[in-house]
C-alpha cells in the first residue's frame, strides 16, 4: 500500500448558475498574457453543446485518454511511446487554435478618438493573432451560452449517445445545464504519459499535475493526449500550460481562485487519501462502467485507524490526515455517493468530481400521473435525461446517477417536512439508504455550504523539506519574468548547489 | 588574398562555428531553458504543416545522417570494405538527391506558410524566418550541386571533400588547402552549413539537441515528483522542529516512475 494524498474538488452542478465568475477570475489571475488569450484554465459550458474546444469529447477525433488493449494493459489512445514519437513533426490529432477560437479584442480607442462622423463610431473586432480586423466573429470561448445556436450544432454533443435526441430539439422538450470544467488533476494522467520530454509531473504531496516550464520543449503531444482538452499550447512561448490548481494558494490553505470566487458556492475542496499501488489496476478494468466503482476502490478510508497509522508511517503529516477525515470530498463521493468523475471512460481517474443537477419535472401534465411520494417525483421524469447525465459521469451506467438524484430529492423532501411542516420523517432517508444525521449533514454541507465546510485545505509544510535561507530572494511562481530566467537545475539534472546571489548582504 | 580567404573560410571558420555551436548551446541550456523549445506553429495553422513538416524533417534527418557518415568516415574504411569511390558517390547522389528533394519540397511549403500566412508571420521572430530561409537556400544549393557532381562520377571531388572534413576533425592544419580548387557551389554549401551551425544556439534550432528519444526508455508512463530528497526518510514525528541548514536544498525534487500505467 502506497498512500498518497490529493487535494481534490467536487462541483455541485445542482447549484451552478452559469455566471462564469470562476472563469473570469481565473483568467484575470493566470491567463491574461500574450499567447494564452484564448486559454481558459476554467471554463463553463452550457450542455448540451459541443463545448470548448469544439467537440472535445470526441476521442475518435482527438485521441485523448487511454485505451485498454486486448491483453488487459492500457496505453495512451494516441499510441504507445514510439507511435507518439512518430507524430512529433506534425501531430495529426492536435487541435488548431480555431477549434478553441481566434482571440480578439475591440478597437476601443476608436470610440474615443473618432472625429465627427455621419454615423456613430463602432469598435470593430481585431484578431489578437494577426492584428487584422475580423469581419465576423464565428466562435468564441462560450459561443453556446444558454443553448445558443441551432440544435443541429449542439446536438452533436457526445453525451446524447443512446438518447433519442431529436425530441430534445423541440422547444417544449429542451433542457440545459452548466458544466464548469478545469484540469482534472487525474490519478492516471494521459497528458503526462504523452509528454516525450517528461516535463509534466504529478506532485506526490498534493496530487497537483504541473508542467515544468523549463523542461517543456513544445512537442505538444500533451494537448492531444488530454481527453478533457485542458492543456493549452502557448503559441507565443512555445510551451504548454495548464490549470495549476492555484497551488500557491492551496499550499497556504486557501481555496483556488475559481472556488473562492464562486458565488453559487458550488465548489468543494478537500483531501482524499488513495492507494497509488491500485491505480493501474483500477484504470485497466475491462468494462468502462466499472471504472467509477474501481476508482472508489482506490480511495482509502481516512477514518480507518490502520490507514491513519500507515499514512503517518509513510510521512503524511497529521494535519493532512485530519483534513482527510473532515474532507467534504470524502462525504460526497464515498459516504453519500452523490459525486461522480467526469467521463471515467477516459481511464485517467479524474479527481475533479461533479454532483449531477436536478431539473424540473418534464411537464405538469405528466407530473400528475406519476406517483410522487412526499413531493419526490421519479428521477426518470426529470427534464435532463438520466442517460445524458450517465454518459457524462458514469460511462453510461444510470443506476448510480439515479441513486444520487434520489438522495438529493430526498434531502429536499426531508427538509421541507422538517422546516415547513415541522415533522421529522424518518422514512425519507431510509428510503434512499441514508440515515437522519447523514441527510442533515448533506443539507448543511450542500444547501447551507458554509465556507469552512466547503474548503478543508491543510497547509503545505515546505519548512520540512526546504531550506528557507537558500530560497530567499527568489520568486515563488513566475512565467520567466521574476524567476530571473535561471534554471533551477544544473547541466546534469541535479539541483544547483551554488548559493544564490544574496539580495541583502547584511553580516550576521 | 584568395589563399587567406580560403584559410579563413575552411581553416578557421569551421572551428569558430563549431565552438560557438557547442559552447553557446551549453550556455543557453544552462542559463535559459525556458527559451529552449521547438516553437511549433502547427497550433496556429495546420494547413501545409502535415505534409511540409514531415517531408522536411524526414528529409533533413536522412541528409544529416548521410553527411555525417559520408563526410567523416575516413576514405580508407570504404576502400577496405571494397566500396569504390564512384559507387559511393552515386549512392550519395541518389539517396541525398531523394532526401534533398523531400526536404526542399517540405521547407518550401513551410517557408511559404511562414512568410505568407499572417498568423505565422506575425508570431515569427526574425530568427525564425532567417533560419528557414537559410535552410531553404542550403537545400537548394545541395540539390543543385548534384548537377555538377554528375559531371564527374569518378568520386575524386568527393574524396577531396571527405579529406577536408577528416582533416578538420583531426586538427590537421593542411585542411583548407584541399578545398583550394573546389568548385564554388560546394564551397558555398560548406560555408552556409557552417553558418547554420554558428547560429543554432541563438535560434529555435536548439530543439535538435532535445530530440526526445529517451522517452522510449522511460519506465512506465507516469512521473511523480516529490519535494523531499531521494533516499531520505520523510518520517518526521509530529511537533519536532527541524534542524536549520543541513542537507536540504532549494526546490529539491526527486523524480520517480510513478504508480499507474
Amino acid at each position: 500500500m502506497k498512500i498518497r494524498a490529493q487535494i481534490s474538488m467536487v462541483l455541485n452542478l445542482d447549484k451552478c448558475i452559469g455566471c462564469h465568475t470562476c472563469s473570469i477570475t481565473c483568467k484575470n489571475v493566470w491567463t491574461n498574457r500574450e499567447g494564452v488569450e484564448y486559454v481558459w484554465f476554467n471554463n463553463v459550458e452550457t450542455k448540451p453543446g459541443i463545448g470548448y474546444p469544439k467537440d472535445w469529447e470526441n476521442q475518435d477525433r482527438w485521441q485523448g485518454g487511454w485505451v485498454r488493449k486486448k491483453n488487459g494493459r492500457i496505453i495512451p489512445r494516441q499510441g504507445s511511446k514510439w507511435r507518439i514519437l512518430a507524430k512529433i513533426f506534425a501531430n495529426p490529432h492536435l487541435p488548431e487554435i480555431d477549434d478553441f477560437y481566434e482571440p480578439y479584442t475591440f478597437e476601443y480607442e476608436w470610440l474615443q478618438k473618432a472625429p465627427e462622423l455621419q454615423a456613430q463610431p463602432s469598435a470593430k473586432p481585431r484578431s489578437l493573432l494577426t492584428g487584422e480586423v475580423i469581419n465576423k466573429i464565428e466562435w468564441s470561448g462560450n459561443w453556446e451560452d444558454m443553448l445558443g445556436g441551432e440544435f443541429s450544432s449542439r446536438g452533436r454533443d457526445y453525451n446524447f449517445e443512446g438518447v433519442e435526441k431529436e425530441i430534445y430539439g423541440q422547444f417544449e422538450e429542451t433542457f440545459m445545464m452548466y458544466l464548469p470544467r478545469l484540469c482534472e488533476h487525474c490519478l492516471n494522467p494521459s497528458c503526462l504519459a504523452s509528454c516525450p520530454s517528461g516535463a509534466i509531473y504529478k506532485r506526490e504531496e498534493d496530487g497537483i499535475v504541473l508542467i515544468d516550464q523549463e523542461k517543456c520543449r513544445g512537442w505538444r503531444m500533451c494537448v492531444s493526449g488530454c481527453p478533457y482538452k485542458k492543456i493549452y499550447y502557448n503559441w507565443s512561448t512555445g510551451k504548454s500550460e495548464k490549470c495549476i490548481f492555484c497551488y500557491p494558494r492551496i499550499e497556504t490553505g486557501q481555496p483556488t481562485v475559481c472556488s473562492e470566487t464562486c458565488v453559487g458556492r458550488i465548489r468543494y475542496l478537500g483531501v482524499v487519501l488513495y492507494d497509488a499501488d491500485k491505480i493501474e489496476a483500477a484504470a485497466s478494468v475491462e468494462d468502462p462502467k466499472d471504472l467509477y466503482p474501481a476508482q472508489l476502490g482506490v480511495f482509502l478510508d481516512p477514518h480507518d485507524p490502520e490507514v491513519q497509522a500507515e499514512a503517518r508511517a509513510q510521512g503524511i503529516p497529521d494535519q493532512w490526515i485530519e483534513a482527510a477525515v473532515r474532507s467534504p470530498i470524502w462525504k460526497m463521493a464515498m459516504d453519500w455517493k452523490i459525486a461522480f468523475p467526469l467521463h471515467p471512460e477516459y481511464r485517467t481517474l479524474p479527481m475533479v468530481w461533479y454532483v449531477p443537477p436536478l431539473s424540473p419535472i418534464q411537464s405538469a401534465h405528466e407530473a400528475g400521473k406519476i406517483s410522487a411520494k412526499d413531493g419526490m417525483p421519479d428521477v426518470r421524469s426529470l427534464r435532463i435525461p438520466l442517460r445524458y447525465l450517465a454518459n457524462l459521469l458514469t460511462a453510461g451506467d444510470e443506476a448510480p446517477v439515479a441513486s444520487a438524484l434520489e438522495r438529493m430529492l430526498a434531502m429536499r423532501a426531508y427538509m421541507r417536512a422538517k422546516s415547513v411542516e415541522g415533522r421529522i420523517d424518518q422514512s425519507i432517508p431510509e428510503r434512499v439508504g441514508l440515515t437522519q444525521p447523514m441527510i442533515e449533514d448533506m443539507y448543511k454541507t450542500m444547501a447551507l455550504a458554509a465556507y469552512e465546510d466547503r474548503y478543508v485545505i491543510p497547509t503545505t509544510h515546505r519548512e520540512i523539506e526546504e531550506d528557507a535561507y537558500e530560497l530567499r530572494g527568489s520568486a515563488g511562481f513566475g512565467f520567466h519574468e521574476g524567476s530571473g530566467g535561471a534554471s533551477k537545475t544544473n547541466l546534469f539534472g541535479g539541483t544547483k548547489r551554488t548559493p544564490k546571489k544574496p539580495y541583502m548582504d547584511v553580516p550576521t | 588574398m584568395s589563399e587567406f580567404l580560403n584559410q579563413l573560410a575552411f581553416g578557421w571558420f569551421p572551428y569558430f562555428a563549431i565552438t560557438v555551436l557547442i559552447v553557446g548551446s551549453i550556455f543557453r541550456f544552462d542559463a535559459d531553458q525556458y527559451s529552449w523549445r521547438s516553437q511549433s506553429s502547427q497550433f496556429l495553422r495546420r494547413r501545409q504543416m502535415m505534409i511540409g513538416s514531415n517531408l522536411f524533417h524526414m528529409g533533413v534527418l536522412i541528409l544529416f545522417v548521410g553527411h555525417f557518415i559520408g563526410l567523416l568516415t575516413p576514405i580508407g574504411v570504404f576502400d577496405a570494405v571494397g566500396v569504390t569511390h564512384s559507387f559511393k558517390q552515386i549512392t550519395a547522389m541518389v539517396v541525398g538527391g531523394i532526401a534533398g528533394l523531400m526536404a526542399l519540397v517540405g521547407s518550401s511549403l513551410l517557408l511559404h506558410r511562414r512568410l505568407f500566412d499572417p498568423r505565422i508571420r506575425r508570431s515569427s521572430s526574425i530568427g525564425d524566418i532567417a533560419v528557414l530561409v537559410l535552410l531553404w537556400l542550403q537545400l537548394v544549393l545541395g540539390v543543385l550541386s548534384i548537377w555538377w557532381t554528375a559531371q564527374h562520377l569518378d568520386g575524386e571531388e568527393m574524396v577531396r571533400l571527405m579529406g577536408w572534413a577528416n582533416a578538420i576533425v583531426v586538427f590537421d592544419a593542411a585542411a583548407p588547402a584541399q578545398l583550394q580548387d573546389t568548385f564554388w557551389i560546394y564551397k558555398l554549401h560548406i560555408i552556409l552549413g557552417l553558418i547554420l551551425f554558428l547560429i543554432t544556439p541563438f535560434t529555435r534550432l536548439v530543439h535538435i539537441w532535445s530530440v526526445p528519444i529517451w522517452f522510449l526508455l522511460r519506465p512506465g508512463y507516469q512521473i511523480v515528483r516529490s519535494r523531499h530528497p531521494l533516499g531520505k526518510s520523510r518520517n518526521i514525528p509530529a511537533g519536532t522542529s527541524l534542524p536549520a541548514g543541513g542537507q536540504t536544498m532549494a526546490r529539491q525534487t526527486s523524480e520517480s516512475g510513478g504508480s499507474g500505467a
